[in-house]
This record gives structure tokens, sequence and C-alpha cells, in this order.
């Protein structure tokens, strides 16, 4: 079975080589670009279709390679790891298309869309890392590849806020690594296992496997954004839209929460973290983190900035649901990990619209912009409504799951007062938005109107990747039992972690 | 063919020769000369790894009356890496000293200097090796004020007395050897040398000696002036090889001579001076306002890594866990090698073009010279040991190393030093990508730039990923006494 060999390679040069290619092509080779991208994001997407089936199927697909004696780089798709790779590949395709919209006639176009390429071939390879190993190369590379995406514009805000990215993701990348390296000395390997292996070694020292829990997760929980390692995701959103588009939704803050799950489920294996009594100290800093990001992105005037504090809330969703025991928390955080990055990835091309088109950057600008704008507009209120968590958007099946969940752990007594709180306030910041937009007339004129005399509110390309997105949105929400749908593959995955 | 262990030394030797006595065609002699010793270090290799280690009898004289030479392992791993690094550089610096007055005298010092470093990785005698120590320090310490500057004069003046002084000390602990065993052949005496105080202080002597010359904290002083202010291609080979010489032999006395003399305690002092070589050498390269002086600091703290592994070493019992261990310490030796002669070259391009190499006025770079900033980039990334590097290998390898014999002290100092070297990597490309008017406009890549974009898609792709022959071709040993 060669195929089975190939195809998670493959998975990773379908951007990779695009990418690569890519940094050598002069800046005006505008259409070549364009083919490149959009050939290496179809070709993937064929082969992750044909890997979801595979999967589905209880086939195995596994390269391994021996780099250094014990070190073996190892990419291994289970179910798990196709969730992600379906929603990095799909966003991708798609926020490819809105960059290539997004940054027409501004220079060093090449040099993104090639770091762009590599940032995703790092978030898929996060995906389909098959041990411990190799998933802090690719947590490593993708501090690499985003680094020149987040100071891509060159200005001193730029840099300074990929400077501030950059110490942070270092430290959490060097902490992941020691307690990898130590949990390898332990163990002589960690392959990814469903349902964990470290149940299995029972010699050994409990506190010291707490101490390696805590490197592991302090490492990861800076990607992830858990508070207090927060403070570089408002800083960062000084990149371009697409690049927070990304970042918000797939490459960076997901990387760290899919790997806090990885750790939970694949490598300590749920049952065993909660005997070691990790798991309520991890929900209770993710419960924290929810409620403090929500009420900071009450405080922000700035669009973008108000996004960026509700992503370190949101994301915390998927790290409650695995700190919960129980597989249906399970799949209200896995299947939050689809959710959140549809409906947020909506919102970021919608805020990157509206100061595309009419040059607002804050809150207060927005004043009857839905008139001006309808089509964003409303594929921002689907993904606003769909993250206070109304049916029938995605966001409700999540929280629906997650309060289920801790019913079922005898947990509700502290989660479900943490969810209802977090979606008043999750209301409280959205809501006044889309009252602006829809409601208010627009007091002022608009900071610079670029699109004034225009037949169309925005060309294609910037257009229509929110409306998609945000009509996926509402579709995963009201088909979310049928088949091959997030929430299916979800309780899939939650089936075969919860096997023993 | 036991005859082909020759070749690798009398290549260049010849070539040197030929250079002088032509000295209007000592370019092409030099390229040529260098590119004859490669492939000559191919051959040997693969009769090495095909047949196992080589001895060579000079003159037909038995070891112990005649001289030695061997390849084993490790030293085809040195010269692997020295022979690839030396044609690299050769290519760059027939465009860099196409138009000086003093290329005859560069190439025929520069054939020297391979000559000296070939013959010093074969070498099988005690005698011997003194004679390669002496004769790589002083090719080095005169292409090092090849520059002509006042600086590099002095600088050089400084790395000769130093160097002289390490050579003594070698010297008096090779004749303590010799007036105590009879013999100077290494295979001999790895089987001989037993503890006592004679064993004692001659290991003490030699290592003391190789101590200056590879730069460990605190006889470090003579090495950043001396490697950059010497020319981009000479800091190259300075940086990257000749100081690696000098750590090959602490390796092979500790490991495989004095292997029953060294004691825990000694080998911890040598790994705490390397620790503070870790992060002074670090914080200075941070601080440093040349790409030149901060790519010399950064050697200083490397060489401080390579030195955090000898306590390891000593302190894990012999069998697969050392191995392992050793292999990852010659793999970040080779790895830097690459890495930093890599930097010095981007380095060397940039002084060129720019007129200068100060950080802060580098604005620009990218776009005049997108190659030079690439291999920047690539070169920085082994350096900080981020992967897919051979230092992250390596890296990981020495933590697991510190988990395994319980030596945490090491931990903190690793983390350190890998954040200070994130930062001052990152701190030099934040200012290479900016933009500005710092370089000038391109005009060329090619001859100038590639050399080095090569040199480092080896530190951080070819020995990441192909990391695991260098723990295949370390067990082929020469000498019995120890792991390598």
């Amino acid at each position: 079975m060669t195929m089975s060999v190939w195809l998670p390679v493959g998975i990773l040069l379908s951007s990779f080589i695009p990418g690569v290619l890519i940094f050598f092509q002069p800046e005006e080779r505008h259409r070549l670009r364009t083919w490149l991208n959009l050939l290496g994001a179809l070709v993937k997407l064929l082969l992750v279709g044909v890997l979801i089936w595979g999967v589905f199927h209880e086939q195995v697909f596994e390269t391994r390679w021996t780099m250094a004696p014990g070190l073996e780089f190892v990419l291994h798709a289970d179910a798990l790891s196709v969730l992600f790779v379906s929603l990095s590949t799909l966003l991708w395709l798609v926020t490819t298309i809105y960059a290539i919209g997004y940054l027409e006639r501004t220079p060093h176009r090449s040099r993104f869309f090639g770091f762009f390429s590599l940032c995703v071939t790092a978030t898929v390879g996060l995906a389909l890392a098959g041990n411990l190993f190799t998933f802090v190369v690719f947590y490593e590379l993708l501090t690499l590849a985003t680094y020149p995406l987040i100071a891509h514009k060159g200005s001193p805000e730029a840099l300074r806020g990929a400077r501030i990215y950059l110490r942070y993701t270092l430290f959490g990348g060097l902490l992941l690594m020691i307690g990898a390296v130590w949990l390898h000395t332990l163990t002589g390997g960690v392959e990814f296992v469903e349902g964990g292996i470290l149940d299995q070694y029972t010699n050994l020292d409990q506190s010291t496997l707490r101490w390696i829990f805590l490197l592991l997760i302090v490492g990861l929980g800076v990607k992830a954004a858990l508070v207090p390692l927060h403070g570089w995701l408002p800083q960062a959103m000084v990149a371009p839209a697409p690049v927070s588009a990304l970042l918000h939704a797939v490459a960076v803050v997901k990387a760290g929460a899919f790997g806090i799950v990885r750790v939970i489920y694949d490598v300590y294996g749920v049952e065993f973290a909660a005997e070691l009594g990790v798991l309520t100290l991890l929900g209770a800093v993710a419960s924290i983190t929810i409620i403090y990001g929500s009420l900071k992105a009450l405080s922000q005037d700035h669009l973008k900035k108000r996004l960026a504090y509700s992503t370190v809330s949101q994301v915390s969703y998927i790290v409650l649901g695995t700190a919960i025991l129980g597989p249906l928390a399970t799949i209200g955080g896995l299947v939050h990990l689809v959710h959140q990055g549809v409906m947020k990835i909506t919102l970021f091309f919608a805020a990157g619209n509206y100061a595309e088109a009419l040059g607002i950057h804050r809150i207060s600008e927005m004043d009857g912009v839905g008139r001006r704008m309808p089509g964003t507009t409303l594929a921002f209120s689907i993904g606003a409504l769909g993250m206070i968590g109304i049916p029938p958007v995605a966001g409700f099946i999540s929280k629906w799951y997650l309060g289920l969940g801790a019913v079922e752990a005898g947990a509700a007594a502290w989660v479900v007062p943490v969810l209802i709180a977090s979606s008043l306030l999750n209301a409280a910041y959205f809501l006044p938005i889309l009252y602006r937009a829809w409601f208010k007339s627009p007091s002022r004129p608009w900071p610079a109107d670029r699109t004034a005399g225009c037949a169309r509110e925005l060309p294609d390309p910037l257009l229509w990747p929110p409306v998609t997105t945000a009509a996926l949105a509402l579709l995963i929400g009201l088909f979310a039992a049928a088949p091959y749908s997030p929430l299916e593959w979800a309780e899939l995955i939650a089936g075969r972690e919860y096997r023993q | 063919m036991n005859n082909l262990l020759i070749w690798p030394i009398a290549v260049p030797l010849f070539s040197a020769l030929l250079a002088l006595l032509w000295i209007r065609r000592s370019t092409w002699i030099g390229v040529f000369g260098t590119a004859l010793s490669l492939l000559v270090v191919l051959l040997v290799g693969r009769q090495v790894v095909e047949s196992g280690p080589i001895e060579l009898a000079l003159g037909g004289w038995t070891p112990g009356l005649g001289i030695a030479l061997r390849a084993d392992g490790l030293s085809l791993l040195m010269l692997l890496m020295s022979s690839l690094v030396s044609m690299a550089v050769a290519v760059y610096a027939s465009v860099y000293f196409s138009k000086a007055e003093r290329r005859g005298e560069f190439w025929v010092l520069w054939l020297l200097l391979i000559t000296a470093l070939h013959a010093l990785f074969l070498s099988g005698d005690l005698f011997n090796l003194y004679v390669t120590l002496e004769l790589l320090g002083l090719s080095a310490v005169v292409l090092a004020c090849l520059g002509g500057s006042r600086e590099s004069l002095q600088a050089a003046l400084r790395y000769l007395v130093m160097g002289l002084l390490g050579s003594m000390a070698f010297l008096i602990g090779v004749a303590l050897i010799y007036a105590g065993y009879g013999t100077l052949d290494m295979a001999a005496l790895a089987d001989a040398i037993e503890a006592g105080p004679a064993a004692w202080l001659a290991l003490s002597l030699m290592t003391g000696g190789l101590l200056i010359k590879s730069a460990l904290f605190p006889l470090h002083f003579w090495l950043p002036p001396a490697h950059a202010n010497a020319p981009a291609p000479v800091s190259a080979v300075l940086s990257a090889l000749v100081v690696k010489a000098a750590l090959y032999l602490i390796l092979r006395l500790w490991l495989s001579l004095f292997d029953g003399v060294v004691t825990q305690a000694a080998a911890v002092i040598l790994g705490l001076l390397g620790a503070v070589a870790v992060v002074w050498g670090s914080w200075a390269a941070l601080q440093a306002e040349r790409l030149k002086l901060m790519a010399a600091y950064s050697t200083v703290a490397q060489l401080g890594y390579l030195f955090l592994f000898l306590p390891l070493l000593t302190a894990l019992p012999e069998g697969a866990a050392r191995d392992v261990a050793l292999g990852a310490l010659v793999l970040l030796a080779l790895t830097h090698g690459f890495a930093k002669s890599a930097f010095f070259l981007a380095a060397g391009v940039i002084m060129q073009r720019a007129g200068h190499d100060r950080i802060a006025e580098l604005g620009g770079t990218a776009r005049a010279l997108p190659v030079t900033a690439f291999t920047l980039a690539l070169a920085g990334v082994a350096l900080i040991g981020l992967p897919p590097s051979g230092s992250f290998l390596a890296k990981w390898h020495l933590l697991s190393s510190a988990f395994i014999t319980g030596q945490y002290v090491w931990l903190p100092v690793i983390a350190v030093g890998t954040l200070l070297a994130g930062a001052y990597i990152f701190r030099l490309l934040g200012y290479a990508f900016a933009p500005g008017e710092g370089v000038g406009p391109s005009l060329s890549a090619g001859r100038e730039e590639i050399p080095a974009v090569l040199l480092a898609l080896i530190a951080t792709l070819l020995l990441g990923f192909w990391a695991s022959a260098v723990w295949e071709l370390l067990p082929i040993s020469a000498y019995v006494g120890g792991g390598a």
C-alpha cells in the first residue's frame, strides 16, 4: 500500500511546493502566482477528500522517517487529524482567494504568499503529526512561518507586534520541547494513540507526570492564548486581514488548542489525566480565560482588537470541553474547533472588508454600514450571532454539547454559569455592533471611502469569502446531524477515544 | 588501497606548492585543488563506509616506530565537513579576492590550511598532531591578517600569541606521555594509559592548550576580534573549522586515550565553563553592533554548548545512551560548522555591497540581496536550534542526556542560551527585512551568494532529515579504548 504512505506526504507537499515556487516568482507575475496558489489548494482539498474517506473506513495512513536515534518523524492520520486537516484545507482555499483580492497592488506579494503557504503546511503538519516529537517540529515551524506574515507591513507597529509574538512563542516552544524531551526519556517515545498511553506506565512517578503536563500545557497555552499567556494575540492583529483571519481561525491559536487536545486525549488519556487531577486546574484556567477575554472585548472600540479578545475567550471553549471528563463535553470541545474557525474567519474577513472599502477600523465608525455594505454585514451578523450561540448557527451546537457534557460529568455547578455568563457577555459586545450597523444611520462621512460610485459594494474575491463562510456556519449548524458533518465527525472521535 | 589516506593531505599540499610557483594562476589552482581534495575525501569516505576504519603506516614502518594515519567514522565526518565547507568558501573566495593584490598569498595559505586540517583529522600519532596543530595555527594567523587593517593585525598578533601558548602546552603534555609510555601512537596509548599523576598532568596540559585554541570561556577573548576582523572567507573557515579541530582533539583525548583518567569533576568544570560561554557569548552577540562581531560571539556561545556535553558523556555508562549523546555532540559541531560558515559568507556579501556591517543600518538587505537575506535566516534557524536543523536534534538529545543523568543544572543554561540566540538572530532579521536603503541595489547573484545558501541548506535540511548518518558512521572506530 504505497498510497497509504504517500498520501500524508502529498498533503504536506501540496502547499509546500507551491510555497517554495512562489518565493522565486517576480512581483509582477500575478497570474502565475494565483494559479500556483489555487492549484495547490485544490490538490490539497482533493487529497484530503481521499483521506477523509479512508480514515472513516478505518484505513491506516502513515509515513515514518528516522531523523536521529529514537527520534522518528511520523505522519499519521487518525480521526482527530482529519478534523483539523479538513478545517485548515478548506479555510486555506477561501483565505487564499480573499488574500489575492485583499493584497492586490501591494508590495512583497511573492514573499507573503510564500510564507502563507508554508504556514498552512506547518498547520497541516501539526494535524498529521503522529508523535510528540513531530508535533514539536511543526509547532516551531509554524512560529517561523507566521512571524514574517505578522511583520509583513514592515511598519514599526507591525514589527513590534511580530517581536512580541516571537517572544511569547519561542518561550512557549521551548517549554513544550523541554516537556516533550522529559516525557521522551521516561517512556522512550511518545506516539499519539487514541485513548492515551501513559496509563500503561504504572512505574512512573505521578508528580513528575504532573510537572511534565504543566510544561506541555504552558508551552501549548501560549499559542492557544490561555490567560495569562495571551498577551501576544491582541498585538498580532496589526497583521493584514487575511493573516489575522487565518491566525485566529486555523493556524496559530488552533494549533495550541489542538495540541492541548492531543496531549490530553492521545498522550495522557483523558481518564488518566483526570486521575492525576490536572484537568480541574486546566478547566479553571479555561473558564477564567473565557470570562476574562469577553470582559476585555467589551471595552475595545477597535474592531479587530475586540475580535481578538473574543478569540481569546472562544478558543478556551475547546480547552474547557477537553478538560471536562465525558464524551459529550469532548464532542462539544472538538466540534467548536471547527465551528469557531468558520465563524471567526467570517468576522475577520468582514472586518477586513470594512477597512478596505470604507476605512472603518473602529466600532464607533460603523453606524449605518449595513445599508452601504449589505453582503459583508449580513455575513458579519451571522458570524456574530453564532458566536453568541443563537440557533441555528453552528456556535449553538458547541455550547449545547458543552452544557450537556458538564451536566453529564457533574460539573454543571461551575461550567453552566461560565457558559451563561460568557454568552451574555458575547451578546453584550456583539449586539451593539449589529445594532449600529443595521439600525443607526450614518452620523458622519466614512473615514476613507474607496468604493464611492462603484456598482457593487466590493470586488468578488473580497465579498464572496465571508459570504461563503457565513453560509457554511449556518449550514453546519442546520445540518449538524448529516453524515460527515463536523458534529458527526466529533462524535466519531469521541467514540474512538472512550472505547476503552 | 590503503595508500588512499595520503591523498587528502598530499593533494592540497601539492596544490599549495603549485600555486606558489605559478602565482598568476593561483585562483584556478586554489579552487581546483580544493575540489580535488573534496573528491579524494569522498573516496576515503566510501572505503571507510564499505570496509571499516583504514590505517596507513607511512614509509612502511610499523606504528610506534613510524607514523600512522588513521581514518575512522569520527575523522571521516570531520573531513567531510571541512572539505565541503572549504569547497563552498573557495568558490566564494574566488570572487572575493578576484581583484585583490594579495590573492596569490591567500591561495597558498588557504591550501596549506586545508592540508593542516586534513592531516590533523587523519593523524594517529600525538607528535604528528602537534605538528599539524602548529601548521594550522600559523596558516590561520597569517590568513587572519590578510585584511591589512590595524585592528586585524592587532587581533592576529593576539591570536598568534595565544595559539603558540596553546601549542606549547600541548607539546609539553606530549613529551610527558612519551617519557611515561615510550610511544606516541594513539592506538597503542589507548590501551596503555592508566590513571596516575603523570597521566593527569599530561592530560591537563594538553587539554589546557586545546581549550585556548577552541576558545572556551575564559580563554575566548582572542576569538571575537580575530574572527570579526579577518576577510569574510577566512572568518568563515576560522569559525567553522579551525576551532573545531581543537575540539576534535579534545574528544579524541578524553574519550579514547584518557578515558580511564578523566574524572567526573574535571568534566563538570569544563561543562560549567561551557555554560558560562553559552550565556555570556549569546549575551555579547545580542549587544554586538556589527554583524561579523555578532557571528564571532555566537561562535563562543556555540562552542560552549559542545563543552556542556562532556560532563554528560562521562556520567553516562558506556552503551546506547552514551553513543547517542556523542553523536549529538558531533552533529551539533557539524551543523554549527556549516551554518556559521554560511553566516560569515553572507555577512561578507553584505559588507562588500554596503561597505559596512552595522546591524542597525542593514535595512533593505532583503530587497537588494534576497538570497543572502534568506541565507542569514536559514543559518539563523540552525544557530538557534530550531527544526528542521541538525542542531535541533542535537539539542533534543542534549536535553535528553541531562534528564537521563539527572544533571538538571544544564537545563536552564540551554533554555537561556536558546532564547538569547533567538533574540540576536531575529534582531538581525528584523533589521535585514525592514525597508531601507542601507544596502545598494542588487547587481548579481551567483558565485557570491550561492555557496553560502548551499551551506545553510546543508545545516538546516540535510543535517536535519539525514542526521542518522552521523550515528551510523561514529561506531566505525579505529581506537579500541572508547566509543569514538
